[in-house]
């Protein structure tokens, strides 16, 4: 069993974590006219890195989504980063 | 030198203290320039090959492995043949899959154990009973030998498992194709090797494919861990690693790469004579001719290019197991592995021209591309060979992603993806 660390919990049980989506993609534009091809790009292509990996996972149990790094080989955490903002 | 195999060179070498067979292929030094280069020699590299040379009368081949051949998923997988498919495009090219799997072992003169045996999938509930009816009769209207059977039925087949009233998920019936089975992993990449080997094609081992090589916006060939190799056209079929590869060509796919685990118990007397396969537990197994259960499962959920699997998983896997037949509660384990799968948003493979004048792709098959292996390369070398698609691939092709014609056979394959 793997350990993973959550931002707000700190290190549980992989089962708890659900993989999300890779980081790095933009929502195109949805005030102006969006061709097929970058919908499709948006929705269906991945980096799929193999190496270091920059992911959005989310923590269930508190609902935390957070950015985690990766080794896609090593299985390796090389660090998290939290996605929350403090209110103002 | 011995290179057919039959009855009477096997009593010649038998004779003769086995010293005259010849190599299965060759392993020759890799050339300069070829009509095609295909990368990856696992099942769908190899088939192509020797479909181009057989089919299409292109001999100068090559195909370029970074291991060594049916090391990938081909050699790793649980070797599951069937073609209950939901939607008529995979169900015309898991058909012909399968067709072409029953010849096989006789046109490769290679035995690749095919063996029909059937399976069962398995359906839980009354609603469940009424998803497989929907699904019977869909793979019927395809043409496939689908049946949907009760729970009598299926108890007849597989007496093994659990029909106790108590059971998590209750066996109320199954949807039965007869003409599925398994099949020898490991033999249909050697003997698709031997058979591209002799028919001329190069096979060659230990070299990787770093870069492409490219003129005037086109590929035209690789550089290798042995040095540049030009090509007429490029055809990738590297599953879990068409990602990796993509990005040196500068495109990108619609793919996830996961691991995906399998395991071996000890050999035991027959149990079961089918495959059974149960999507609510998320487990399936068979036995093997040695006397194994083959079992496996559902993805690791973790994007991956690790070829080992996380523990939930196969807890998950195997406790399944252990409640479809309770009565293999004790049952040890000998061997457990993963591979790496190339997954697609509508689990249906991706194949066509990449983008990228010159260099073809063949992947996106995912936990299910085995059985595919015959139909992946007749389908892969009509491509190569005439720069267009074969009626049967078409629906295949990544365009599909933009035209929004998604093939979603994620629900109906029965793998849980
Ligand atoms: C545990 C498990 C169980 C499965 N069970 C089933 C099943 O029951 N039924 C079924 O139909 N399917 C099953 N599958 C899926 C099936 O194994 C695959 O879809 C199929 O084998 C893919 O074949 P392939 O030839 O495309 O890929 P592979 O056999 O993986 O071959 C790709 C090859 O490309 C090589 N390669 C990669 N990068 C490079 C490079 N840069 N240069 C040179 N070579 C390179 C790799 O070394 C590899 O040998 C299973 C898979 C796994 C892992
Ligand atoms: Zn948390």
């Amino acid at each position: 069993m793997q350990v993973l660390p959550c931002p707000f919990c700190g290190p549980r049980s992989e089962g708890e974590f659900h993989f999300a989506a890779e980081t790095g993609k933009t929502r195109p534009d949805t005030t102006r006219d969006v061709s097929a091809e970058k919908w499709a790009a948006y929705l269906f292509d991945q980096t799929n890195e193999k190496g270091v990996t920059r992911e959005i996972w989310i923590h269930l149990p508190c609902a935390e989504v957070f950015v985690m790094s990766r080794d896609s080989v090593t299985m390796d955490v090389l660090g998290t980063e939290t996605l929350r903002k403090l209110p103002t | 030198m011995t290179t057919k195999y039959s009855a009477i060179s096997l009593l010649r070498e038998g004779l003769r203290g086995q010293s005259g067979w010849s190599k299965a292929w060759r392993s020759p030094k890799p050339g300069a320039a070829y009509d095609v280069v295909i990368i990856g020699a696992g099942g769908h590299g190899l088939a192509t090959a020797y479909y181009l040379a057989r089919n299409h009368g292109i001999t100068n081949v090559a195909v370029i492995e970074k291991g060594w051949l049916g090391g990938g998923n081909t050699g790793r997988n649980t070797t599951v043949i069937r073609s209950n498919y939901y939607y008529p495009e995979s169900s015309a090219l898991y058909g012909l899959s399968v067709k072409l799997y029953e010849g096989l072992s006789k046109e490769l003169n290679y035995n690749v154990m095919f063996s029909q045996r059937g399976m069962l999938v398995l359906a839980h509930s009354e609603p469940e009973m009424e998803m497989a009816a929907r699904n019977v009769n869909a793979m019927q209207l395809n043409g496939a030998d689908a049946i949907l059977m009760d729970a009598a039925d299926v108890r007849k087949k597989a007496p093994l498992l659990n029909y106790s009233k108590d059971a998590r998920f209750p066996i109320h019936g199954a949807v039965w194709q007869g003409s599925a089975g398994t099949g020898r992993h490991d033999a249909v990449a050697w003997g698709y090797a031997r058979a591209a080997s002799a028919l001329g094609v190069d096979i060659i081992q230990n070299c990787e494919v770093t870069e492409f090589i490219r003129e005037a916006g086109r590929i035209t060939g690789v550089e290798t861990t042995l040095g540049p190799i030009r090509a007429g056209a490029v055809g990738a079929a590297v599953a879990g690693h068409s990602s990796v590869l993509a990005r040196l060509a500068g495109f990108k796919l619609p793919i996830t790469s996961y691991s995906l685990q399998a395991f071996v118990t000890e050999a035991m007397k027959p149990v079961i004579d089918t495959v059974a396969f149960s999507p609510a537990y998320g487990t399936y197994f068979s036995q093997s001719d040695k006397g194994g259960l083959v079992i496996g499962g559902g993805l690791d959920r973790v994007p991956s290019y690790g070829q080992k699997g996380n523990l939930p998983v196969q807890e998950a896997v195997l406790a399944g197991l252990v409640e479809m037949a309770p009565v293999l509660a004790k049952v040890k384990l000998l061997r457990h592995w993963a591979g790496i799968v190339d997954v697609t948003p509508d689990s249906s493979p991706v194949i066509g021209p990449s983008g990228i004048e010159g260099l073809y792709v063949n992947c996106g098959w995912g936990t299910g591309g085995f059985k595919a292996i015959p139909a992946g390369g007749y389908l892969f070398a009509h491509l190569l060979a005439n720069g267009t698609h074969h009626e049967i691939s078409r629906p295949f092709d990544i365009d599909r992603f933009v035209t929004g014609r998604l093939i979603d056979e994620g629900a109906a394959s029965g793998i849980a993806h």
